[in-house]
């Protein structure tokens, strides 16, 4: 049993413009809880997709009652990578996010895909899911549900962060505009199956 | 941005502004001609791996997430 999180939302950016973003959002004023980032990875694939894979490094700050149950966690800082396929012909920037320390206390594996819609040449979609699981015997709910609301706030300074950047690149980029989270404490989709839709 | 090996952000930066010119103007442009910044990544390179050693942070048999990954 974990969480799913689930969040619809555009900017009224051109996809482009937010791709060259994503790769100057750090540092800004709403990240001042990423401490390093640094690139592992970079390859162009035959069929012009660029994979990428980052490594950061940020703060692991825990609720008062975790610090006590969990003290070796203090002062200890969680390494993310992220890896992304940029797809420039469907105009889709697509990461994977996960945590490769701390695994045992929680995981927290994110997907978000920015998708340039040609219609709307101006706007970008973006769609952030998370599946967040903790393996701690008997506080596997507390932790999953301090991760969720970690996760979310941490995504709204993502999203203010990614703005600030467009902001500095671009002068006329516009605010966002959120549809709504969904999260469930539900099971989670078995790994055959879609992510569950949001409606 | 720093890097995670103290000494390699000097080296990060002078890649990250290489990369970010050949983004915007050669890769999204459908520019294919060859990635200029390839000397400079492994420089940095070179010392991020020292580093990430040295800090014996477990990225290792981490496999590379695409966009076709079934969920956890």
């Amino acid at each position: 049993m974990g969480r799913y999180f689930c969040n619809e939302s555009e900017l009224n950016c051109a996809w482009d413009r937010i791709l060259s973003a994503f790769w100057q959002r750090y540092p800004n004023p709403f990240s001042t809880h990423v401490l390093t980032e640094d690139v592992l990875f970079r390859e162009v694939t035959p069929d012009n997709c660029l994979l990428s894979r980052r490594l950061f490094t940020k703060t692991n700050l825990l609720p008062r009652w975790a610090e006590r149950v969990f003290p070796s966690h203090l002062n200890r800082s969680v390494y993310i990578v992220e890896d992304s396929v940029v797809d420039p012909k469907a105009h889709t920037l697509t990461t994977h996010t996960l945590n490769v320390n701390h695994t045992r206390f929680m995981t927290v594996v994110e997907r978000c895909v920015f998708h340039g819609v040609e219609e709307r040449p101006s706007w970008t979609q973006i769609r952030r899911e998370a599946w967040i699981t903790s393996g701690v015997f008997g506080l596997s709910r507390p932790i999953q549900k301090f991760g969720l609301a970690r996760f979310k706030s941490n995504q709204v300074k993502s999203m203010k962060g990614l703005e600030y950047a467009l902001s500095k690149l671009h002068s006329e980029s516009q605010p966002s505009r959120i549809h709504g989270d969904q999260d469930q404490d539900s099971p989670l989709p078995p790994a055959t199956q879609k992510p569950q839709e949001y409606s | 941005m720093n890097s995670v090996g103290e000494g390699c952000t000097d080296l990060k930066r002078e890649y990250d502004q290489c990369f970010n010119r050949w983004f915007a103007e050669k890769f999204l442009k459908g520019d294919r001609s060859g990635d200029p910044c390839t000397e400079m990544f492994k420089k940095y390179q070179h010392c991020v791996q020292k580093a990430i050693k040295e800090k014996d942070i477990p990225i290792d048999g981490v496999e590379f997430m695409g966009p076709n990954k079934d969920k956890p």
